[in-house]
């Protein structure tokens, strides 16, 4: 067994600095390359895909990845972690067998499958069944919207992918599994952890939370001292060194930019953060009142004292459903009196669609400049703002009025308030809206299976 | 005296849902109690006053010298549902170190600022 374990984050979601996971590879030793593909609506934009074509439905992007990567990683016996399956787990499989016999690997590069998460099929089953599946949000049953749900799918833990090492599998795809799970498994595999093992199994869970968000751990997005923060264009991604014994050390490739430091952990640790007392995954539930941080040399931050608690009976679902429509329009309004020029035709826009008759669930307006982000916190705009934007969105069910308001918007630069700009993009668009519904359903009732191709 | 909260802190917000979270750092182990004591949850509800719609929740995590709050209610219906900006609640962190806490002159001059 070998003393430490480094699992490296090469992912924080899909559509992240593409090289990053290169770099990982190459800059500097590690065992293990993580790849978190999956936000919570990932899952629909999927189903869409696979629906129109049966071979799509999987992180596209995580195929030719394989191809720059596979050399080195069988070279140094670097074994990947990915959800990238999406909801067509086989399809990237076999995307990824194909790139392997290509590169010359046929024979020497086993690939493993985690299914099981995709309970679509079954959900009427379940219903018929008695469970709810109430939202974890609002507490209203999953029948009320039914009929509008394009996808839904299990979290799976970290157990399948362990399984799926254990058969000497190079590559572990998954379907939806917690993004902690990926860099816990490996660590249960290496050091024999014990299903049991809740400090344990907690500390790789927190290691894993530390390094999901890719490089918000090591210098991105960090409040803390940001102006001095050293090469950001060439930022290092966030390393977990393990020990057997569940602590942990945070840090990154020698000669990379950011900065891993007490306080770049800190706010990692604190990023969606519910009850800190209970951070509930499918293998534990972990205690973050219990983390212990410590500087531990240049560019690492050594975790310890992690505790945590049984498991509960339960896995989080995460399913998708279609809810109407949305568009948001913008303007940029220029000195003088910016802001007051952008509320008046915000004021002329409201009129319009109030006598077009159109319905909405929501109108909301927004000035980019004076209070996007910081609401009323921000105080009044000064008068002399060089440029305020004026930013409307609405949401409803009836498509045609959407449509309609986005074809309110460019006229306002002829028949509204003078020096405006800013429409180079055209019409908005109208977006379908796919909203995001957790619920909680009894482990006993999911089947998570591990299948391990040869290539 | 009043002093604003960035003076003392860091943070970083994130979501679930329609619920914001602040997490809140003390930038000197020293300075957690302060945030104990004047960064309550009902002071946070009243600052994010036409912001947050829904209640606020107050964790303390002394191991890091850090409070973390839930705002509820406050995305506009979170995630793709929101018409928001910031739908994911990601500048609520900077908007929470605008704050203004009280501290005594000999607080004020242990960690040398006005």
């Amino acid at each position: 067994m070998k003393e430490t374990i480094r699992v490296a984050a090469g992912q924080g979601f899909w559509g992240d600095l593409p090289d990053a996971p290169v770099h990982q590879v190459e800059d500097g030793p590690i065992d293990y390359l993580m790849l978190d593909y999956l936000a919570e609506v990932t899952m629909s934009i999927m189903q869409k895909q696979k629906t129109r074509d049966a071979n799509a439905g999987y992180a596209k992007d995580f195929v030719p990845l394989i191809r720059r990567i596979l050399p080195a990683c069988v070279e140094r016996n670097i074994r990947i972690t990915a959800n990238a399956g999406g909801v067509n787990v086989k399809g990237c499989a076999d995307a990824v067998r194909e790139v392997a016999r290509d590169l010359g690997f046929a024979g020497k590069v086993k690939i493993g499958l985690v299914t099981g998460d995709d309970i679509m099929s079954r959900l009427d089953e379940f219903l018929a069944g008695g469970m709810e599946l109430r939202s974890m949000d609002t507490g209203a049953p999953l029948a009320t919207v039914r009929d509008r749900i394009q996808s839904a799918n299990v979290y799976l833990g970290a157990w399948p992918m362990v399984e799926a090492l254990r058969q000497n599998a190079q590559i572990v795809i998954t379907g939806r599994a917690t993004d902690t799970g990926l860099t816990l498994a490996p660590l249960i595999y290496e050091f024999g952890w014990s299903a049991t093992d809740w400090d344990k199994l907690s500390a790789g869970t927190i290691a894993g939370h530390i390094i999901e968000c890719g490089a918000q751990a090591s210098g991105g997005n960090c409040q803390y001292d940001w102006q001095n923060i050293p090469d950001m264009a060439n930022v290092g991604f966030p390393i977990a060194e393990a020990s057997s014994d569940g602590t942990f050390v945070i840090t990154k490739h020698i000669g990379s930019g950011g900065r891993v430091n007490v306080p770049s952990v800190k706010e990692q640790l604190v990023y969606e953060m519910g009850d800190p007392h209970e951070y509930i995954t499918p293998d534990c539930v972990a205690d973050f009142t219990t983390i212990q941080l410590e500087e531990a040399g240049e560019n690492r931050v050594r975790v310890f004292g992690v505790r945590g608690r049984p498991a509960t009976d339960s896995f989080k679902v995460s399913i998708s459903y279609s809810a109407g429509f949305k568009a948001v329009g913008t303007l940029v309004y220029a000195w003088p009196d910016a802001f007051a020029k952008a509320q008046k035709a915000d004021k002329i826009l409201r009129e319009r669609l109030e006598r077009l008759g159109l319905r909405f669930d929501q109108v909301l307006t927004e000035f980019v400049g004076a209070n996007a982000t910081h609401g009323p916190l921000a105080g009044p705009p000064s008068a002399d703002a060089p440029e305020v934007q004026l930013r409307v969105g609405v949401r409803g069910s009836d498509r045609a009025s959407v449509e309609r308001f986005t074809k309110e918007i460019a006229p306002l630069i002829l028949t509204g308030p003078p020096a405006v700009t800013g429409f180079a993009g055209g019409r908005p668009k109208v977006e379908e809206i796919v909203a995001y519904w957790p619920a909680l359903i009894p482990k006993e009732v999911i089947s998570p299976k591990v299948e391990v191709l040869e290539t | 005296m009043k002093v604003q909260l960035v003076k003392l802190a860091h943070a970083r917000s994130g979501d679930k849902g329609d619920t914001a979270n602040v997490g809140v750092i003390a930038l000197r182990e020293d300075i957690y109690p302060i945030l104990v004591r004047e960064v309550t949850s009902e002071r946070v509800k009243n600052h994010f006053k036409g912001i947050c719609k829904g209640d606020v929740e107050r964790f303390e995590l002394p191991n890091l010298g850090a409070l973390n709050f839930l705002l509820h209610e406050s995305l506009g219906g979170g995630g793709t549902l929101s018409l928001m900006t910031d739908a994911q609640g990601k500048t609520f962190s900077t908007a929470l170190l605008r704050m203004e806490i009280e501290i005594t002159p000999e607080e004020a001059n242990r960690f040398a600022v006005s």
